[in-house]
């Protein structure tokens, strides 16, 4: 700790390095920010950058920058705050870190923020003609009733640059050619898995540029938050990525145990983590049924939906719910498991195994899947990286990037399973991780029933005592599980009060369509589907 | 008049009240004989092949995937055809959270539906806003941009719950009339939003 | 066998002994062109049920049920649905033409349907050049699919008219050369010449190589000229919506929908009148009592017994398959079929040429 306050005071000076909380926490000014960042990452490897969280703090605007070192996995946070209101400027790190190509069009459109230098100043998530910027504390609601006209579509894009005298210009630029053919794909779409929509511009069947437009399903879960109390926002986070409801919600549960300083029973958390790993395994074959459809091969589909089903009778015993199970809460379970858990989970797990084998002979081998999807889409390990894409996309890119492995939560350092990874990067690596980590699930799950039949009895309390009202400690909390889909993180900010002053959710599925248009440029229409569809995003996971 | 269907017992429908009071009401002019047997055939028809729009936007559409697949598998009722096309579509399945942004698409994709069509708003957050009703850009039940004509609770509602939703249009479409005046015009006439008035509002 | 001959000809003589001869034509046309119009839509509907049972089972679901037993009015239900959905009419489009396409489409799927011989004498024509004719009528079909994705004047129909185009004018080149190969086996282009040189043994089993070979081409290349799974690019539900046909509602839509399930059939038809024998029942050689009992089978019952064993086999290759890209469809046409198909044609002129076919 104290040697990274050495090394980061050496780069420069004025920053001011706090290492008191839970990862160091360095305060840098915007003149000093772009340079630091640049050290930051080509002198210390942090070559990561996991979150942009946009603040609010009344008096201020910024951000918060979460860094990943991705040797040692060590996290870091960077707080970078301007006091004008009025036309709050910050500088853009996109020439480092891609990735912050959305995520910092993301603090534009909810904080106002301009970032200088970023290529793409657009709204991400609000209606073009949208007015203010909802999550800074002075908004108010009543500025932007329901509008049923249509949106116009955005055409034109804007930039500010700095030049060598520091003054800040605009510059307009264009999104499409006027005689490029762009078609709109979505919202409304069958294989945009929700309501996702891409401006794609085409040369006969081939695919030039994509410009992805989102927000369809955005319903400011961010600021519904800063109204509630953290028992209930429990809820949200099982409405964002649907298929990793469980998973979110445990990242959620713990990110609030850590800052009340909880102790949660063993045989809870071994609940929590084989909950985890059903809806992993779930959300798995959701993924490889949709992969499958939307290249036209619609048994497969039913083949995946029918195992669910036994996953689902899991959940609907224990937790009385088939989707949205609320069944974690801060400090453990709500009830102990059934009765027949285990031998349910055994039965699953068997009757899965048996399939999988299934699946392959049905459509892994097949000619047409092999040619559909092998070499189409590639994302290299660089890319993954500086793209920050996490999970199973990250993984078939070569990149060990499993949450799990890298910085081991609940009960996960005493199981014995491998990370999945590939080299190619490719949509068939990319199914083939999914198909292979739910045999890694399968041993997880297998393990964990052991461990549970050892520990505890039925029936017994699942819950550590927690106080009535919670009131977390003035600070911030952040914590990262690995969800279905990638590194899923919670960032809590409080004053001391029940209430939080800001939770941001940093979605593995965001970071996703970063990389849309980079692996479908110059492949065809046909290809653009099989790589998102490879890519795996839930659409409410990315808007929230 | 009851309104039977095969695959469920009169008893056993919760609101048979209000199918009752609908029927008074359709029937309150009395019907021909012969347009009455013609709308029977129709209506029969229509009830028996209604063909979904996909139109999922979250979790909802998951269990609706559910209600395809093998288990529950609605092509026994006939229900399977689900077209990507709002043109040929029958009814749409509002699944899941309908924001600002969504809204006029929403609005259009209904409009592009050709009559007779139909809306099933599926969860809460269709119903009314849900879990999100406080946010700043979630519409507070789809009931304010297009007519529903049968609402279904849940977060997400279970696939049986979809069969009684869809059994319930059926029941619905069972009582209309198709020649002797179509009872769809009232539905557009009591609107809360019209594009219109929200503009004036606006300003 | 029955010879339904017997019976066409004692009604036209029937007819022609009460009334003048143009007036026998007449009524003969009409009662044609209404059993022919029964028959087309009792097919399609029976197809539409049939891929559905199938699909279903395939997919181990159970398919429709509830209307009627075991599901067997519901293609009633739909069909009375879709007669009064309202047609839209878009603006900004060709309206002449948008209305034109499916009737276009419908009529190529009839008049090849009206070539197909169905049993021993139930034909309408028996031309010397028939399978020139069905090659040739069923080309009009793609030209209804362009007029609908033109006219629509929407991007995705336009993208999935051009690939129709592009696929469909492809494998009929596959097509016709796998036709042409079991023609020159045959000796004739009459279909039901065709159907009689197969007597004493379908040209499947007869033709050595070059016979099983044609009828995989012709398999491939059919499906692929139907739009059906793994080719069905033209209407690649998650990558276009649904097509060409995306602006079409009620009953025009449902002319696409029937001409789809009514082309299964002809292709079906086609494959069992050039490669299994048509109405002709299985007849194995030296099996005197077993042929003896097949010749029981009336001719029809053989016929489209035959034709929806075929018509299971598409559903089988749709329902397993993925779809393929549009550059590998053309490769598989351009770049294997065809030359395929070509060196194929030549192999079995050398043998009919030299009689080295059984049964020669």
């Amino acid at each position: 700790m104290a040697d990274i306050q050495e090394k980061i005071t050496q780069l420069c000076l004025q920053a001011q390095v706090d290492t008191t909380g839970e990862f160091p926490m360095v305060t840098v000014d915007d003149a000093q920010w772009h340079d630091l960042a640049r050290a930051l990452k080509e002198q210390l490897h942090y070559d990561v950058l996991s979150a942009v969280v946009g603040m609010d703090w009344t008096e201020a605007l910024g951000c918060v920058y979460y860094l990943t070192n991705t040797s040692t996995h060590e996290l870091l946070h960077v707080k970078v705050a301007t006091a004008d209101r009025e036309n709050p400027r910050l500088h853009s790190v996109v020439d480092l870190w891609p990735v912050a190509n959305f995520q910092e069009r993301e603090v534009y459109d909810f904080f106002g923020i301009v970032f200088i230098g970023h290529p793409d100043m657009r709204r991400m998530f609000l209606r073009t003609d949208w007015v203010g910027y909802p999550l800074r504390k002075d908004y108010d609601p009543a500025s932007n009733p329901l509008r049923l006209d249509d949106e116009t579509n955005e055409d034109y894009t804007c930039r500010w640059v700095e030049d060598e005298q520091g003054n800040v210009k605009k510059i307009d630029g264009k999104v499409f050619e006027d005689d490029e053919y762009v078609v709109n794909v979505g919202p409304q779409h069958p294989s945009t898995h929700g309501v996702m929509r891409y401006r794609a511009s085409l040369d006969g069947e081939i695919v030039k540029k994509i410009d992805v437009v989102s927000g369809y399903i955005h319903r400011g879960i961010e600021k519904l938050c800063e109204n509630l109390t953290y028992p209930q926002m429990l809820l949200y986070t099982e409405r964002m990525d649907y298929m990793a409801a469980h998973i979110n919600r445990h990242c959620m549960c713990m990110c609030v145990e850590k800052a009340l300083g909880l102790e949660v029973p063993r045989r809870a958390e071994l609940i929590r983590l084989m909950m985890d790993e059903l809806m992993r395994l779930s959300s798995h074959l959701l993924s490889y049924g949709c992969l499958t459809m939307d290249q036209g091969a619609t048994t497969a589909f039913f083949y995946g939906f029918r195992e669910r089903e036994l996953i689902y009778d899991i959940f609907d015993r224990t937790c009385g719910a088939r989707m949205s199970m609320s069944y974690s809460t801060i400090g453990g379970v709500v009830a102990d498991v059934h009765e027949d858990f285990i031998k349910d989970v055994r039965h699953a797990c068997d009757v899965i195994e048996k399939n999988l084998a299934e699946y392959h002979k049905l459509f892994t081998g097949n000619v047409i899947a092999v040619n559909r999807m092998t070499g189409v889409g590639i994302l290299t390990k660089q890319e993954a990286i500086a793209y920050d894409i996490t999970g199973p996309s990250g993984r078939a890119s070569g990149w060990h990037c499993d949450v799990r492995k890298t910085n081991p939560y609940s009960l996960y350092n005493e199981f014995d399973f491998d990370e999945v990874t590939y080299e190619h990067g490719d949509s068939m690596d990319r199914y083939m991780v999914r198909m292979r980590e739910m045999e890694q699930c399968i041993k997880i799950l297998r393990q964990a029933c052991d461990k549970l039949e050892a520990e505890g009895i039925q029936g017994e309390y699942c819950a550590a005592k927690v106080p009535k009202v919670m009131k977390l400690p003035a600070g911030h909390w952040y914590q990262q599980v690995e969800a279905s889909r990638g590194a899923f993180g919670v960032y809590i900010e409080s004053d001391g009060g029940t209430k939080p002053v800001r939770v941001h959710f940093q979605s593995p599925c965001y970071n996703l369509i970063g990389v849309v248009d980079l692996t479908c440029k110059d492949n065809m229409i046909a290809d653009l589907i099989t790589i998102t569809a490879s890519l795996d995003f839930v659409i409410p996971d990315i808007d929230r | 008049m009851e309104v039977k269907i095969k695959s469920m017992k009169y008893e056993d429908f919760k609101d048979n009240e209000y199918i009752e009071n609908l029927v008074e009401q359709l029937r309150a002019g009395g019907t021909n004989i012969i347009v009455g047997k013609l709308d029977q055939l129709m209506n029969w028809g229509v009830s028996n092949s209604l063909w979904p729009l996909c139109f999922g936007t979250s979790c909802c559409a998951i269990e609706f995937m559910c209600l395809g697949a093998a288990r529950y598998d609605m092509a026994r009722y006939g229900f399977e055809v689900a077209r990507n096309s709002p043109r040929q579509a029958d009814y749409i399945m509002c699944q899941g959270t309908i924001n600002y942004r969504m809204a006029p698409a929403l609005k259009r994709l209904y409009e592009q539906m050709a009559e007779p069509k139909y809306v099933i708003a599926c969860g809460s957050c269709t119903v009314s806003g849900g879990p999100f009703k406080n946010s700043y850009c979630v519409v507070k039940g789809v009931n304010e941009i297009i007519p529903v004509d049968v609402y279904l609770p849940g977060c997400p509602p279970r696939p049986e719950a979809f069969f009684y939703a869809l059994m319930q249009l059926q029941r619905k479409i069972k009582v209309q009339k198709y020649f002797g005046g179509v009872n769809r015009k009232e539905k557009l006439e009591g609107l809360k939003y019209d594009g219109k008035v929200l503009q004036e509002e606006a300003k | 066998m029955f010879d339904f001959g017997t019976v066409t000809r004692w009604l036209d003589e029937l007819l022609n002994s009460v009334m003048p001869a143009w007036l026998t034509t007449t009524i003969e046309c009409v009662l044609v062109a209404v059993g022919l119009l029964v028959a087309y839509s009792l097919i399609a509907m029976f197809y539409i049920f049939y891929e559905r049972k199938v699909c279903g089972w395939i997919q181990c679901r159970l398919g429709p049920m509830r209307v009627g037993k075991w599901g067997l009015l519901q293609v009633f239900a739909d069909v009375i649905k879709i007669l009064q959905k309202e047609l839209i009419t878009l603006w900004h489009t060709d309206k002449f033409l948008f209305k034109l396409a499916p009737y276009l489409v419908l009529i190529a799927s009839m008049l090849t349907f009206a070539c197909l011989p169905w049993g021993k004498g139930l034909q309408i024509v028996d031309m010397n050049i028939g399978v020139f004719f069905i090659i040739a009528v069923s080309s009009i079909g793609v030209l209804g699919i362009l007029l609908a994705g033109w006219a629509s004047n929407s991007k995705y129909t336009l993208i999935g008219a051009m690939r129709s185009g592009a696929q469909m004018i492809s494998y009929e080149l596959s097509c016709g050369i796998s036709i042409l190969t079991i023609v020159c086996l045959a000796g004739t282009m009459s279909i039901t010449g065709i159907v009689e040189a197969q007597a004493d043994g379908w040209f499947l089993f007869k033709g050595h190589l070059p016979a099983i070979l044609a009828f995989i081409i012709y398999m491939i290349a059919a499906n692929a000229e139907n739009n059906r799974g793994p080719f069905d690019l033209p209407e690649a539900e998650h990558e276009l919506t649904a097509g060409y046909h995306t602006e079409y509602s009620g009953i025009h839509f449902g002319f696409f929908y029937l001409a789809e399930y009514l082309n299964l059939f002809i292709v079906s038809g086609i494959a069992t009148l050039l490669f299994l024998g048509g109405w002709m029942p299985l007849h194995i050689p030296g099996w005197e009592g077993f042929n003896h009992v097949m010749d029981f089978i009336p001719s029809v019952v053989w016929f489209l017994g035959k034709a929806f064993f075929i018509t299971f086999i598409f559903f089988w290759i749709r329902w397993s398959f993925p779809r393929v890209r549009i550059d590998q469809m053309l490769a598989l046409e351009w770049r294997y079929l065809m030359p395929i198909g070509l060196v194929n044609l030549v192999v079995m002129a050398i043998i009919v040429t030299q009689g080295w076919y059984f049964g020669a």
